[in-house]
């Protein structure tokens, strides 16, 4: 098992992760502002942010399993993953509506309404605000057991997203597909872990701390 | 590539060529696999020689040409415009010659209607053509009506930039339709038939509803997942630059070509 991160270190590293999780967006921007992004840099660079908020939302899902099947707790992180998904998923559709789309509000709409995958990835963006100006520990106080059912919205907003990847390419090749994949997983896990947690109870495992629930 | 003799053409459109680098780096070739750099990557195996395209069907005088003899054609140098089903764009220098000149020389029957294409299959050679996920059936097929194939724009391309076409490109020759979207423009050709029915289209069997058969450039007709108004010029400006542009009827062909289409629903004919 992985040695446990001394608690004096929890706080810097989770900091170190926003830091990180910024490199891919910060290192892609410079690329293309600098004409460094071959062919096409404007789709590069949006499909590059797409990709990285759905690896984030990946990440944010395997955090329970993690600690219920490996053993390894870092739920500390996953606030941090979270909003590092949001913040991924507002710089794509930024990247689309201004550098992509120029600002054409009218183009911008009629994508939203009438482009079935398009419509999905901002569903998906839209459920994702309420969860991002919920995290921080004042909402959780504040909305008790409303918080952890309002952050199920999760569950919907990965579907959606590895759905609107899926659907934006003219054929599904292995990409999108380990992506549908990795979370459909997550996903399943969830519905069939009380059934494990159950099983593993049988010799008694201490009780998690209030800190440690998680949804 | 090797350096091709060719001669000016009148059909030349005075705009800023794609750089070369784009040209030959940006592409989609699902034989080589799905993304645009997969082409130039994965295509280093491809032998465009020895090289054969058969010519058959309702023809008088059906004949399989060698590759020497069709770089032996009368090659002109033609710069295009590009109009990518994906809403992109480019300005190619292509080197070629007039497919009609192709078909003159089998001579066609009365009754051929349609002209098809079919893409060379190896998968030894092409890793998109192996492995466990398939992306589209082979061979890649294409079709053009006969009288869109006599089109004195239609033509089958030998070189890009004044040399023999990379791999990437199609080697060693392929279909350059300008007025349609690229997918029209099957690469590294082997068999071209003569028929009496509309041929089948290989983006047209994927999704119908998305690709069809006729697939010229139209503004008016939006693919169902993206507007085809406007069109990223690549190559131009990178993140800032104003590379966005708006799409011409017909991709800026239609005093050449309209004529070809008069009397029909552009919208039900896609």
């Amino acid at each position: 098992m992985l040695p446990a991160l001394p608690r004096k270190y929890h706080a810097a590293s989770i900091w170190l992760l926003y830091a990180a999780g910024f490199v891919p967006a910060a290192y892609g921007f410079w690329l293309g502002a600098t004409g460094r992004l071959p062919g096409n840099p404007v789709k590069e660079f949006e499909h590059l942010l797409g990709l990285w908020a759905l690896r984030f939302l990946v990440a944010t899902l395997a955090i329970t399993p993690l600690r219920d099947l490996l053993g390894i707790n870092w739920i500390r992180y996953r606030r941090a993953l979270g909003l590092l998904a949001f913040w991924y998923v507002l710089m794509h559709f930024l990247t689309y509506m201004v550098l992509d789309q120029y600002l054409n509000f009218s183009a911008i709409l009629v994508d939203i309404v009438r482009r079935p995958f398009i419509t999905i990835g901002m569903g998906a963006f839209v459920m994702l605000i309420p969860l991002a100006l919920t995290s921080n520990n004042w909402s959780i106080r504040r909305l008790g057991p409303r918080w952890v059912k309002l952050h199920k919205l999760v569950y919907i907003i990965a579907a959606a997203g590895a759905l609107h990847f899926a659907m934006s390419v003219k054929v599904v090749g292995l990409e999108p597909w380990t992506y549908i994949a990795l979370v459909a997983v997550l996903l399943a896990y969830r519905p069939i872990r009380p059934m494990l947690r159950g099983r593993k109870r049988r010799p008694p495992e201490p009780a998690l701390r209030e800190s440690e629930r998680s949804a | 590539g090797e350096a091709l003799k060719s001669s000016k053409s009148p059909y030349t459109v005075n705009e800023k060529l794609t750089p070369e680098k784009d040209v030959t780096s940006y592409n989609n070739f699902y034989e080589f696999g799905l993304g645009k750099g997969d082409p130039a990557a994965n295509s280093e195996n491809f032998k465009p020689t020895p090289w054969t395209v058969k010519v058959d069907g309702l023809v008088g005088k059906p004949k399989e040409f060698g590759l020497e003899e069709l770089l032996a054609m009368p090659l002109e140098d033609r710069v295009y415009r590009m109009r990518c089903v994906e809403a992109w764009s480019m300005v190619i220098p292509w080197v070629g010659f007039p497919l009609s000149a192709l078909l003159d020389k089998v001579e066609p029957l009365g009754d051929a209607k349609y002209v098809a294409f079919e893409t060379v299959v190896r998968p030894e050679e092409m890793p998109g053509q192996s492995g466990y996920f398939q992306s589209l059936p082979w061979p890649y097929v294409e079709g053009l009506r006969l009288d869109e194939a006599r089109h004195p724009l239609a033509i089958l391309a030998v070189g890009v930039y004044g040399k023999t076409l990379p791999n990437q490109n199609g080697a060693p020759i392929r279909l350059v339709v300008p007025w349609k979207y690229g997918f029209k423009g099957i690469k590294s050709i082997v068999k071209i038939t003569l028929t009496d029915k509309q041929p089948p289209s290989t983006w047209n069997i994927s999704a119908p509803n998305e690709y069809g058969f006729y697939a010229n450039v139209n503004p008016e007709v939006d693919h169902p997942r993206w507007s085809q108004a406007s069109e990223n010029r690549i190559g131009e400006g990178g993140f800032f630059g104003a590379n966005r542009q708006p799409t011409l009827p017909f991709n800026g062909y239609a005093d050449e070509v309209a004529s070809l289409y008069s009397g029909m629903d552009l919208r039900a004919n896609y």
